[in-house]
């Protein structure tokens, strides 16, 4: 799977959990938590969510590895 | 089950160390005792019991707070930096006009300047009223509409993407005051920087004479119907804040302590800032949210002692696996505990069995300024329980009896409403500006709590439910008219109800049935349309998930029917619907 792909798997993911995130604002290297106020049930969530649509197990201790939508695109990329 | 207290230990006993000969000897005389007071007499303030008499009797270069930073900055302050910091924020608001009984509002993550804040407007015996950083701008601006905000803290991040827009709905808001963002060297117009408000001011300052009913804290709450409530305590609470934190948590002086909770939030304060600091504490601050392998490295790298966390953490540290804390040295940990809504008995048992102790749940509220009902360290617990009342805490179970008035419950068997005599010094002291709904909390004697409990043949009280429709998520309680409100704020909608639905993780989230405006159509687009809309403008207090329906069931009087809602939703019978109309009516 290619990086884009991955990337606008993820970006879909995280549009079910928060709608109001617009693709275009989202940059690969802002912290995810703060710059889009995802708070950690809303990480939770969107982790599912990648899980389901991607079979990629994320185990909750290495939540906090994803914290830009660029590590998180790296972190899944390792794994698929 | 149970959970047996343990044997005498080498660390030596715990404050309480016999709870009934504690309840037994126990006055607020005697605590009042333990505090110094303002010196000559001058009364009591908050601020100075949790810093300035520290400093008087030459414990200045003890660490008072470690915070630890998102991006892995670690600073300490000691009790000398702390009490200048916070006389230098008395001053800057004495320079800004800010009188006694002013409102002085924050709006901030988990920041230092947070908490001189909080200290500094006590000491200038401003009221300080945080609010939760994670609200979204309705919340935010309703609240500073209610409590008639004067002055708010808040950091150039927040004030770009919440206040700025909601500000000129805020007549009474005067001062705002702006932590800079180290990257943007100007800050907003109309504004004023910390850092140059806090280089003009003095470290000295004098707390005028406090008298102990003095207005000092402003707590927002949700209730079921109308707009939240301000719950308004005064500086005499610090006894409520000082023997709590000491018999509850027992507190010792140079404890590493560290709650988890937000200042945002009335734990946040009470025990994230007063009972630590009063009882001479090293508190823990970390500005980052949940982290598992973030919250085990700060227990085992601080040395953490004494922990308060919530069960919508331990739920998580939960699914985390064992491994984690087991790969950790958490020795140093004594004693855990765990408030926002019962812990359920699973994660007590958890717990003892990864940590070799159990979390001690406790219970209280806004309204109660600090922990009610507690599990001790000296006491078994029973997962599952919410422990007994503290010392000098008279609670009872009651119900209305035929003759309308308040009666006790002894029957073990029974459930009915967790009451308690309305006589500690933390007890909130009115709703701001709405005399009527706090004298409504006060019947025959009692202070009705709105949860229903029932308490065993020993005495331990054991949470049953709310008696109303409010809803508790992630510990955190939200008003079903507020999220509402906002909701029908969107075009397409045209009735919303609220209900808390069960989640293994939140405890409860927020869903939101709407029925549409005449035109509208429901799709996936608008579902998410309405979970986006509800996003921004309510933050954190959103609908996690929002269902359509035909229409809402509602009384005859047009009220909707949150409890049928719920009932439908979990499947569970609907109970009486004789006063129902909608599709059956």
């Amino acid at each position: 799977m290619k990086r884009d792909e991955i990337r606008a798997t993820l970006m879909a993911c995280l549009s079910d959990v928060a709608p109001e995130i617009a693709e275009e604002e989202v940059e690969d290297d802002v912290d995810i938590r703060d710059e889009l106020d995802l708070d950690s049930m809303d990480i939770l969530r969107w982790v599912q969510g990648i899980h389901k649509a991607l079979g990629v197990e994320i185990p909750e201790e290495d939540y906090g590895k994803m914290t830009s939508l660029g590590d998180a695109i790296d972190y899944v990329a390792g794994r698929i | 089950m149970r959970i047996e207290k343990p044997a005498a230990s080498s660390e030596g006993p715990p404050n309480l160390a016999d709870y009934e000969q504690a309840r037994a000897a126990f006055s607020w005389e005697a605590v009042r005792r333990e505090l110094d007071g303002l010196p000559n007499g001058g009364g009591l303030n908050i601020a100075y019991e949790a810093v300035g008499r520290h400093v008087q009797s030459g414990h200045g270069g003890q660490t008072a707070m470690i915070w630890l930073g998102k991006k892995g900055e670690r600073e300490e302050i000691t009790y000398a930096e702390l009490d200048g910091l916070t006389n230098q924020l008395a001053n800057v608001l004495a320079n800004l006009g800010v009188e006694a009984g002013d409102r002085v509002y924050s709006l901030a993550g988990r920041i230092p300047e947070l908490y001189v804040c909080a200290l500094g407007a006590l000491k200038h015996r401003a009221i300080f009223c945080p609010l939760f950083s994670a609200f979204g701008p309705e919340p935010i601006a309703q609240r500073m509409q209610l409590g008639e905000a004067k002055v708010l803290l808040t950091t150039e991040r927040l004030y770009r993407r919440r206040v700025m827009e909601i500000r000129d709905r805020i007549p009474s808001l005067e001062h705002v005051i702006i932590v800079p963002d180290p990257k943007k060297p100007r800050s907003p117009e109309n504004t004023i920087d910390w850092n140059n408000a806090m280089a003009g001011a003095s470290p000295d300052y004098r707390i005028a004479s406090t008298n102990p009913a003095t207005p000092a804290l402003l707590h927002f709450t949700s209730g079921t119907t109308g707009t939240p409530k301000g719950a308004l305590h005064v500086h005499e609470a610090v006894l409520t804040h000082y023997v709590t934190g000491k018999l509850a948590l027992d507190l010792h002086p140079e404890d590493i302590y560290w709650c988890t909770a937000d200042p945002g939030w009335v734990t946040g304060t009470s025990y994230g800032i007063i009972a630590p600091l009063t009882n001479r504490a090293t508190m823990v601050v970390d500005e980052a949210e949940f982290d598992s392998q973030r919250w085990y490295r700060i227990l085992e790298e601080e040395r953490v002692q004494v922990w308060y966390t919530a069960p919508t953490a331990i739920r998580m540290l939960m699914r985390s696996g064992p491994e984690l804390p087991r790969s950790r040295n958490l020795s140093a940990l004594r004693f855990m505990a765990s408030v926002g809504e019962p812990l359920n008995p699973q994660a007590v048992v958890w717990g003892y069995e990864v940590f070799g102790r159990p979390f001690h749940d406790n219970w209280w509220q806004t309204e109660t300024g600090g922990i009610m009902i507690s599990n001790y360290a000296s006491m078994d617990v029973k997962p599952g329980s919410m422990g007994k009342p503290l010392p000098g805490i008279t609670a009872a179970i009651v119900r209305e009896g035929n003759d309308g008035h308040i009666h006790r419950v002894d029957d073990p068997k029974k459930d009915g409403e967790l009451a308690l005599r309305p006589d500690w010094p933390s007890l909130f002291r009115g709703y701001w500006n709405n005399q009527d709904r706090y004298d409504a909390c006060f019947r025959d004697g009692w202070y009705l709590s709105g949860d229903l409990a029932r308490r065993d043949e020993e005495g331990y009280y054991w949470f049953v439910g709310r008696s109303d429709d409010v809803i508790k998520s992630a510990g955190h309680l939200i008003g079903p008219f507020e999220v509402e409100s906002v909701i029908m704020g969107h075009p397409a909608v045209a009735e919303v109800g609220v209900i808390g639905k069960p989640d293994p993780v939140a405890g409860t989230i927020i869903k939101a049935f709407v029925s549409l405006q005449p035109g509208h159509q429901w799709s996936g687009e608008l579902e998410k349309e309405l979970l986006g809309f509800g996003r921004k403008n309510l933050g954190t207090a959103a609908p996690r998930e929002i269902a359509f329906a035909e229409s809402l069931p509602k009384t005859r009087s047009g009220k909707i029917m949150r409890r049928l809602l719920k009932a439908r939703e979990l499947g569970l019978p609907e109970g009486d619907t004789s006063t129902l109309e909608g599709e059956n009516g």
